[in-house]
């Protein structure tokens, strides 16, 4: 058995960003995952984001703990900084390496078991934190690398591929996002790319923790009647709040909707995230009715997707800790070493 | 749009573009994998079942499969088929005890073919083996007509034309008739053959008809005539100063021949400009390489003669101009005529028909341009037992079309033999079977090679211009015949859909290096077309659809650019996708008695 690279030959026709790379230059190496897993998906859809935002791939470092989903980050962004951290571990070294390097644009993948199982902690206080990163969840509800066990996620009543029954409760990480104070929060599915490359986009462009929740179907453990994490299943119970479009300065606004269908969200950098409702009831930038909604509609029976909150007006955790504005490598002697009369006062304050 | 149906011979077909262009169908994808597993003699019979003559065809044809080429899409240049074509005849051993047997048993009927050019070679090749009794008439001692006659030994060496056409004359079945000129049609037809096959070629060189012309006939040649002379060996020799009229491969071979009869200041001179000149870019090419300049835009107006000999020729200088409907006319620009010294001149500025032995009360109509009323597919002329094809019958055309055009004549002589109606063809012969082996097996190797176009090597230019018949190309090696195979896309292994067991996953949207394949909301074609994942710009290339999706999506795959490497079958958890190797060969006579059996 050969895993063939994927042909550099591409279409002759192939765009090309403002920073003149085409889509095909943000790709990694040739995924090693279960043919049809809806990671790679996500992997694709993260491909396209950043080739949208025109990022340049050295700029962004990509992080992930332990699992299935946490090997994708090597099938993506080959030319981009990584760290494959120990299982569960991620948001400790995304943590360290933005407090290093606030300059990066960091993004963390990790899945269900990494983070809500083993890495529960991890994750609640990253977010809690208000890192300024972009955290995919990708959401199978089984361990996958382990053939197929339920996961933390794994709905009540949800039948494993074998016939057994989860008897547990749930964790909804959205939920428990928005509760913790994220000021982004989103839920998505690996098989529908319209809704998703948007809600990534959004999400790196947004200064402060941003938190995807993608339900990402496991083909070989989790694709079966009876599973809730199914492509079937999900397709079926899938409902989304909004659709997203970004605008960038100086893009024109065209489309005009009748009052009260549209919320416009003006972020930091002045893009503006344009929300078309197709809830009612549901308004992105209050965290209250954002956590009632998810919870309403799960009592429903139904999968909420979109985003569920946004908040205008972030802050991140360098702003929290007034820390120096640029990263630490760029710092000079004379900043790391002021000298004796430095010491002297921060000793003297402490006496 | 309406689901794709694949079981039509013809939807694959176009996808296999060298196949589909070629006019004999050859199945390219097919021997160039032959090739690649150093199977040299079977890429041969491949060759030879479609289009007879490998080894000639290799170095000669016009290649339309190569511009067709889908390698030429996606990266610079087309897979370098023709040359392939000669690695297999060259390497390809002792091969007749391969060929198709000769009965004993001969069925009763007689066929005569007018002609022993590869049209009639084709149907003589078709129809021995059958039990036909073939007579091959031609006015040349030997057969290849065209081929032999016209086509210069350093782009063809004889030993390859003996040999194809020896297969065809020398086992059995066919009767030759060299030098002996057919000159009535009627005659003919007196003698009883159950069918008649009219593959005489355009013989007739185009005339120039400027002053002057009549004044300096020693020195000025009809191009087809002169190669002919010169490849008998009556012409050895001509003046240092060449000038050749036209711009198509005859013009080429005239100017490069001459070059190595002692012509030492060629020039190649054409009405029209250098992108629109006939010859094929490579003819072209190698021309200029020998050091022979090609002038553009230059209309003949006079021959310079002093007391009966030639001394140069003038020119007017035109510009190509279109009107509103795209057409184009040469207009004289005013600037001073050219005048260009020289010794000789060779006209090469095309080719006619000419049936001087077919009485004009025979039973046989012609059109305003002399040439046979035919049904196009059967070939048939209007007097039912009478058959044409080759340049006789639509003009002037190359050796694969008249190969294509045996074999279709072959086939409805067969026919009419048999009572039946030439008008009903029958269909191809199709073949698809899946190639996977494994998860990430198939019986095709499906890795896509980056190589660039591999250059056949050439004799250097001081050795060939001092030997007329030394050949130029010396042919790829095994081991650069090897790399350039694996340029090959394989477009015969096709992709195929199964829309009952896809999960629309996207792992194959996903992975697809050239962007083929999206699943959207159905539409018409036109407005489909704009919003797939890369748009298909290209309508010539079909798309795919297959609709019955759970989401009521269709699939929709352009099948432009795709590489044909199965990543999305790999991908493809379900096996939605397969690779399936699509083989087709056209309705031979062969198929089709055995079909009447």
């Amino acid at each position: 058995m050969t895993f063939l690279p994927k042909p550099k030959l591409h279409h002759p026709k192939l765009p090309t960003n403002t920073v003149g790379l085409t889509r095909r230059d943000y790709e990694g190496a040739i995924s090693t995952l279960c043919a049809g897993c809806g990671h790679d998906s996500i992997s694709a859809a993260i491909i396209q984001a950043c080739f949208n935002l025109s990022l340049p791939p050295h700029r962004i470092a990509k992080l992930s703990g332990i699992g299935c989903s946490s090997k994708t980050p090597t099938y993506f962004l080959g030319a981009a900084h990584g760290f494959n951290s120990v299982h569960g571990r991620m948001p400790s070294v995304l943590t360290g390496a933005y407090l290093a390097n606030r300059d990066l644009v960091y993004l963390g993948v990790s899945g269900d078991g990494d983070s809500a199982s083993i890495g529960f902690g991890q994750f609640a206080h990253s977010i809690r934190r208000g890192v300024n990163m972009t955290y995919i969840v990708e959401n199978n509800g089984v361990y996958g690398l382990t053939k197929g066990q339920f996961s933390a996620t794994s709905d009540k009543g949800s039948v494993a591929k074998k016939g057994a029954v989860n008897t547990d409760q749930p964790i909804d990480l959205a939920a428990i996002a928005v509760q913790l104070g994220a000021t982004f929060v989103a839920r998505s599915f690996s098989g529908d790319k319209e809704q998703l490359v948007p809600l990534i986009e959004a999400a790196l462009l947004h200064e402060g923790a941003a938190f995807i929740d993608v339900l990402s179907p496991c083909v070989a453990f989790n694709n079966h009647p009876g599973s809730t994490k199914s492509y079937d299943y999900v397709r079926e119970h899938n409902e989304a709040l909004n659709k997203l479009d970004i605008m960038f300065n100086r893009q024109e606004i065209t489309v005009s909707y009748a009052p009260g269908e549209v919320t416009d969200v003006v972020q930091h950098d002045g893009s503006v995230l344009r929300l078309r409702k197709l809830h009612e009831g549901h308004d992105p930038t209050n965290r209250a009715s954002a956590m009632h909604h998810i919870m309403d509609r799960k009592a429903a029976g139904e999968i909420v997707t979109g985003l569920i909150y946004v908040d205008p007006e972030p802050s991140a955790l360098h702003e929290h800790l007034g820390t120096v504005t640029g990263p630490l490598n760029a710092l000079g002697d004379a900043e790391l070493c002021p000298g004796v009369d430095a010491l002297a006062k921060v000793n003297a304050s402490l006496r | 749009m309406k689901p794709t149906d694949i079981t039509s011979p013809d939807y694959f077909h176009k996808v296999v573009d060298c196949q589909w262009a070629c006019p004999a169908h050859t199945p390219v994808p097919e021997y160039i994998r032959m090739i690649a597993a150093g199977r040299y003699a079977d890429a041969y019979m491949v060759n030879w079942q479609s289009n007879v003559f490998p080894g000639i065809l290799g170095r000669t044809c016009d290649r339309p499969c190569e511009p067709a080429c889908r390698r030429g899409r996606v990266e610079e240049e087309p897979v370098a088929i023709c040359r392939l074509k000669r690695v297999a005849a060259d390497n390809k051993g002792d091969v007749s005890h391969r060929m198709p047997a000769i009965p004993e048993q001969r069925n009763g009927k007689r066929i005569a073919c007018i002609g022993a050019g590869p049209a009639s070679l084709t149907v003589a090749r078709d129809l021995a083996p059958l039990g036909y009794e073939v007579h091959v008439f031609d006015g040349a001692a030997k057969a290849g007509g065209f081929i032999r006659q016209q086509i210069p030994r350093f782009r063809l060496p004889e030993e390859v034309i003996d040999e194809e056409c020896g297969y065809i004359l020398d086992r059995g079945g066919v009767v030759s008739h060299m030098n002996r000129r057919v000159d009535s049609l009627k005659g003919l037809l007196a003698e009883g053959y159950d069918a008649v096959f009219v593959g005489s070629g355009a013989p007739r060189g185009r005339e120039l008809d400027v002053p002057g012309r009549q004044e300096a006939a020693a020195n000025i040649h009809l191009g087809i005539d002169w190669l002919a002379s010169v490849s008998f060996g009556h012409v050895t020799s001509i003046g240092k100063r060449v000038i050749v009229l036209g711009g198509g491969n005859t013009a080429m071979d005239c100017c490069r021949s001459a070059r190595r009869l002692g012509g030492e200041e060629v020039k190649v001179v054409v009405r029209s400009g250098f992108e629109e000149m006939k010859a094929s870019p490579w003819e072209k090419e190698d021309a200029m390489g020998e050091g022979i300049p090609i002038l553009n835009f230059l209309v003949p107006k006079e021959v310079l003669h002093d007391n009966g000999h030639l001394t140069g020729m003038v020119f007017e200088k035109v510009a190509a101009q279109y009107d509103e409907k795209g057409r184009r006319s040469l207009k004289p620009t005013g600037e001073p005529d050219v005048t260009i010294e020289c010794d000789d001149v060779l006209v090469a500025i095309g080719q006619e028909n000419a049936f001087p032995w077919i009485e004009r009360d025979a039973g046989i109509e012609f059109d305003r341009w002399g040439l046979p009323k035919l049904n196009e597919a059967s070939l048939q002329s209007t007097l039912p037992q009478v058959f044409f094809g080759g340049d006789a019958a639509f003009g002037p055309k190359n050796i694969i079309w008249a190969v294509a055009h045996g074999h279709d004549a072959a086939l409805s002589i067969d026919m009419f033999c048999n009572g039946e109606d030439v008008t009903k063809r029958p269909s191809p012969e199709t073949q698809i079977a899946s190639q996977k082996m494994g998860i990430h097996e198939w019986a095709y190797d499906n890795e896509i090679s980056l190589d660039l176009r591999f250059k056949v090597p050439h004799l250097p230019t001081d050795k060939s211009l001092r030997d007329i018949t030394a050949e130029v190309e010396l042919g790829f090696d095994r081991e650069m015949a090897f790399h350039e195979t694996q340029r090959c896309l394989n477009c015969d292994v096709q992709t195929v859909f199964n829309a009952k067991t896809c999960i629309e996953c996207d792992a194959c949207v996903d992975i697809c290096p050239t962007d083929c394949i999206t699943f959207t909301e159905n539409g018409e074609e036109a407005e489909l077309r704009t919003r797939l994942k890369a748009p298909a710009v290209n309508l010539y290339q079909d798309l795919y659809v297959q609709d019955g999706l759970k989401t009521g999506r269709v699939m929709v795959k352009d099948e432009d650019v795709c590489l044909h490497c199965g990543m999305c079958a790999e991908r493809c958890p379900t096996g939605a996708w397969d690779m399936q190797k699509f083989l087709l060969e056209t309705a031979k006579p062969k198929a089709h008695a055995c079909h009447s059996r």
